[in-house]
């Protein structure tokens, strides 16, 4: 046995194109959020070429949605970004409801917009608690998941799951909302900017967190608009655009809240966008808590709303009705919609195609973090491999969103 | 040729005055403006809407199959206008084996749609730069989101390996 060190390799020769190192990043590193793969070219630390791998999440959910009735299709939706399943129902109900010229009670509308805000907050949580992580600010984590449980919970009591709620259908809500909802809902966020300001105490003027964000992860405006990126990616380059300000929807007109800008487009400003959005979305709960209308949770439209159980038993319409919904559904009129909503990552858009049967012919979800994805070679190319977490988590993308 | 209301639309009349052969249809519809391109035309159409029309974004490009009706394919581009906060949707109709021209060189961003399009539909986009699968498997060989592709999809062979 010999205990001679090996040779060091042979220089390269001065002039020589410099040597480079293939990574092999993912598809199951942690701070990926789900199975992505990154093969990054090296040369020392710098990434000199990022080329990102997906697709190991297809499930084929587009397909699987040409299958089943368009009331069966909302359980698919829950399951495209599991951080934000009230955002895509609403998205996929809207589209329907658009379809078929459907007018939704305000209680309704205030509740979907109430619950959707409140998603907001879950995703946004979930994304501040693992960005921290991956930067490596480890506590944060645990406030985060703190807050989060209280909001899945409440989303329990509404609906009766955690996360895949399925709580909006086409037509209203599932359930009419359970007795004494607002005492949670308004013992939530009563504390809840108090917990932002725990957030930002340990982060926004930490030394460590200023030196692993600030100036990283830099692209300008007109870079992430050709690469279609949205959402507070956008606002923290400094374009103020929203969908529930552009395009209102689901009644976000009677909500006064304000868009969060930056200028940097760093991860920082990234991380102040989103924490203002979180201060926002608080607000708008607060005013749909408070000024929440009465009436009936979904639309008068017999065709396409289950009858309450009550009246199947006594009236033969209800019955029929309901035979008929659940057996063959409801035929939705020949046409297509493109329906857009503000997701927490950005621009989630419905495409439904109808041919006038009761099962769509084609629906295309436009997901947010598939479009924010693409820009992630522009933003980690030319800097160093230890700011390639913080500018993946700047994206926060979600991988079932990317990969369908 | 467009419909009258169409027509009074100064953005629609300006690009069927630049390029009378590339406009098909168009309608309005629940809101939404469809333009109907000629396959052909479609980067011409699209250069002139992002530089004169002021449509910045691209929000997505995906495709529809009308299997067993010809023409079979649609592609559907959905852009975006920020500043006017106004969508549009073109469409192109394609036969089968049909190729289209890449948008990439307007948007960059059009490079995943196209090869999603091409992964999902198999419609080929003519100088895209990396025209490759881009979720299913770089050896897989159908198109799964043609009509005529079963939800269950086909048997997989496993070769001289054998079933697990």
């Amino acid at each position: 046995m010999s205990n001679a060190r090996p040779e060091p390799p042979e220089e390269p020769p001065a002039g020589a194109a410099p040597r480079r190192l293939t990574l092999n990043m993912g598809p199951q590193h942690p701070s990926t959020h789900g199975v992505l793969r990154l093969v990054l070219d090296l040369d020392g630390e710098t990434v000199v070429r990022a080329e990102p791998e997906i697709g190991f999440l297809h499930t084929g959910i587009e397909k699987e949605f040409e299958q089943k009735l368009y009331q069966q299709g909302v359980t698919l939706t829950d399951r495209v970004d599991y951080l934000a399943p009230l955002s895509n129902n609403l998205c996929y109900c809207l589209a329907v409801e658009k379809l078929l010229g459907l007018e939704i009670p305000p209680l309704a509308r205030w509740m979907r917009v109430m619950l959707t805000e409140l998603t907001r907050l879950n995703s946004h949580l979930v994304w501040l608690g693992t960005h921290a992580l991956d930067v490596g600010a480890m506590s944060v984590f645990l406030y985060c998941f703190r807050e989060r449980e209280d909001i899945l919970r409440i989303f329990e009591m509404f609906s009766g799951q955690r996360m895949m709620t399925s709580y909006f259908r086409i037509g209203g809500l599932a359930l009419a909302p359970p007795r004494g909802w607002h005492h949670p809902v308004r013992r939530f966020i009563e504390a809840f900017p108090s917990r932002v300001d725990e957030y930002e105490e340990l982060l926004t003027r930490n030394p460590i967190w200023l030196r692993r964000t600030r100036g990283v992860g830099r692209v300008p405006l007109a870079d992430l608009l050709d690469l279609g990126v949205t959402g507070p990616m956008l606002r923290a380059a400094g374009l103020a655009w929203d969908i529930r300000k552009a395009e209102p929807y689901s009644g976000y007109e009677q909500f006064q809240f304000e868009i969060p800008t930056r200028t940097e487009s760093d991860v920082y400003a990234r991380y102040q966008v989103r924490l203002e959005e979180m201060r926002q979305s608080a607000r708008i709960v607060r005013q749909a808590l408070e000024g929440m209308p009465s009436g009936r949770h979904v639309a008068d439209a017999p065709h396409v709303v289950l009858p309450d159980r009550e009246k199947m038993k006594t009236q033969m319409e209800a019955l029929i009705y309901h035979f008929k919904i659940v057996t063959e559904g409801f035929r939705v009129p020949p046409g297509e919609v493109y329906q857009a909503i503000e997701s927490p990552r950005g621009e989630l858009a419905y495409y439904i195609v109808s041919d006038g049967s009761a099962k769509p012919w084609r629906v295309y979800m436009r997901t947010p973090s598939f479009g924010n994805l693409q820009c992630l070679p522009r933003m980690i190319e030319g800097g160093l491999i230890a700011d390639v977490v913080a500018g993946m988590g700047s994206l926060d993308f979600v991988l079932g969103d990317v990969d369908r | 040729m467009l419909p009258p209301p169409l027509q009074a639309i100064p953005l629609l009349a300006e690009l069927e005055r630049r390029e009378p052969a590339a406009l098909l249809e168009g309608k309005l519809d629940r809101g939404e403006l469809t333009l109907v391109i000629e396959p052909g035309k479609i980067l011409e159409v699209c250069r002139h809407l992002k530089q004169e029309g002021g449509f910045r974004r691209l929000s997505s490009i995906t495709a529809v199959d009308w299997h067993p009706a010809a023409p079979r394919f649609e592609v559907v581009y959905h852009l975006h206008n920020l500043e006017a906060n106004q969508r549009l949707r073109l469409k192109c109709r394609l036969e089968e084996g049909a190729e289209l021209d890449s948008v990439t060189p307007v948007w960059r961003g059009a490079d995943w749609y196209e090869r999603e399009v091409w992964d999902l539909f198999g419609i080929r986009f003519r100088n895209h730069p990396n025209l490759r699968r881009l979720l299913l498997p770089e050896d897989w060989s159908d198109h799964p989101l043609r009509k005529d592709f079963p939800v269950h999809g086909r048997r997989y062979d496993y070769g001289e390996e054998g079933a697990p």
